[in-house]
């Protein structure tokens, strides 16, 4: 089942920051949104997350298909680095998460509290819960940031296993991921003509 | 869910969770009502029901901000609400969790603490069943003050301005409870009404709070 995007038009705290966005995402297909900073794509992707509503035009396949990752990692300090991914695989329903430790290269950090970890260790970890998720539209927001080079090939390389697996991911990033096949769709024509409120957005 | 309430309750008792913190709180403030009244035992015994249920009351309210205003921060919330929990059934665990870590050790508690107010024998149990009775209203309604507020900075003051107001039925009826129940007389009727308090908001408010959650999230 595609993912796919029509005429959607999304705001941020009012203000429409793109619309007439259209796009359809296949299984084992990647999409990368480009554009500058402030151009919508963090809300483009909270809008299919489905964490705020689109003012306009529709989303389909997404929902319960959805595995998203913001900016921050969810890691809570005071848990080991299985504690926390065993929670968010108990919460979506699946129980294996060492697949998702090796792949990531967190084997070695098992029992070590999130809080100990570093900055690019603790978004290996934020990115291995993605594959306890079993879901098959990953949608990422900067997924590579504070990551070193040897890291964005394990995540690439994740990445293009949940692919050949049947899945997609539409992926927010300013980098070359090293995934040749992904398909790159810039947000900048996009960009929403500039008007006032269009309605008090807590009411929608 | 079993999975969020088994991490809320673990993150609690581990260091910087805040277990314990209420209770300590509660200790605290009836420890002190004795040295600001003074030593007359038939005032403290009077007023000892109203001083357990205020200082319960005040101890629920310490930890309340903590309930989503972590999850917030370090980004689970957002993760949470795209889990496949119902905003609903996350509201009410939550709550659950805050109950069990702060109410519960709070009616377990204030019986011990009844002795330093010099309360009457007959009221022990009926402090007992009052804060059991009611407590679970005070951290579902909390649960809602905290869904209204999270993500504001320096919520935690607005919280309790929300909070308090919402808290005076639960009060007044568990308060109630407790000084008829120390002074022997019929509990039915405030009973009946503070049991309906609780079981009305724990039906009602998770929906309500599930829904300012979901805006706040925006």
């Amino acid at each position: 089942m595609n993912l796919s995007v029509t005429d959607l038009a999304v705001s941020r705290g009012g203000v429409p920051v793109l619309e007439g966005v259209s796009f359809a995402l296949a299984p084992g297909r990647a999409l990368v949104l480009r554009g500058p900073n402030g151009s919508g794509k963090t809300t483009l992707l909270r809008t299919i997350a489905g964490l705020q509503p689109a003012y306009a035009g529709r989303i389909e396949g997404a929902g319960e298909r959805i595995a998203y990752a913001a900016h921050s990692d969810g890691l809570k300090a005071m848990l080991s680095v299985t504690e926390n991914l065993r929670f968010w695989a108990q919460v979506f329903g699946t129980t294996d998460i060492s697949a998702a430790l090796r792949d990531f290269d967190l084997e070695r950090l098992e029992d070590r509290l999130a809080g100990n970890l570093s900055a690019g260790q603790k978004r290996r970890l934020g990115l291995a819960r993605m594959m306890v998720t079993g879901r098959p539209v990953w949608v990422l927001d900067e997924p590579t940031v504070s990551l070193d080079t040897a890291s964005v090939a394990l995540f690439a390389q994740a990445v293009r296993r949940h692919l050949e697996g049947g899945g997609a991911a539409l992926m927010a990033t300013h980098i070359d991921l090293g995934i040749p096949e992904a398909e790159v769709f810039d947000v900048t024509p996009f960009k929403a003509s500039p008007r006032a409120a269009l309605q008090d957005e807590a009411f929608l | 869910m079993i999975a969020l309430l088994t991490r809320d309750l673990r993150l609690a008792v581990r260091a910087g969770g805040g277990f314990g913190l209420g209770l300590a709180f509660f200790l605290i403030v009836t420890v002190l009502v004795p040295f600001g009244v003074g030593p007359e035992t038939g005032l403290l015994s009077r007023i000892a029901p109203g001083v357990l249920w205020i200082g319960a009351l005040l101890a629920c309210l310490l930890s309340l901000d903590r309930i989503f205003a972590l999850d917030w921060e370090d980004g689970s919330l957002d993760l949470l609400a795209t889990a496949p929990l119902p905003m609903e059934g996350i509201v009410s665990i939550k709550a659950l969790a805050h109950w069990l870590t702060t109410g519960l050790p709070l009616v377990l508690a204030a019986p011990v603490l009844g002795v330093l107010l010099s309360l009457p024998l007959e009221g022990y149990f009926w402090v007992l069943v009052s804060l059991g009775a009611g407590t679970p209203a005070l951290s579902v309604i909390g649960t809602f003050g905290a869904a209204l507020t999270v993500g504001l900075k320096r919520g935690g003051l607005l919280l309790s301005l929300l909070v308090l107001p919402l808290y005076v039925p639960t009060l007044i009826f568990g308060a109630e409870v407790a000084r008829r129940g120390a002074e022997g007389l019929a509990v039915q009727t405030p009973l009946l009404m503070l049991a309906g308090i609780s079981a009305g908001v724990i039906a009602l408010l998770p929906f309500a709070s599930a829904a300012v959650l979901r805006i706040n999230l925006r």
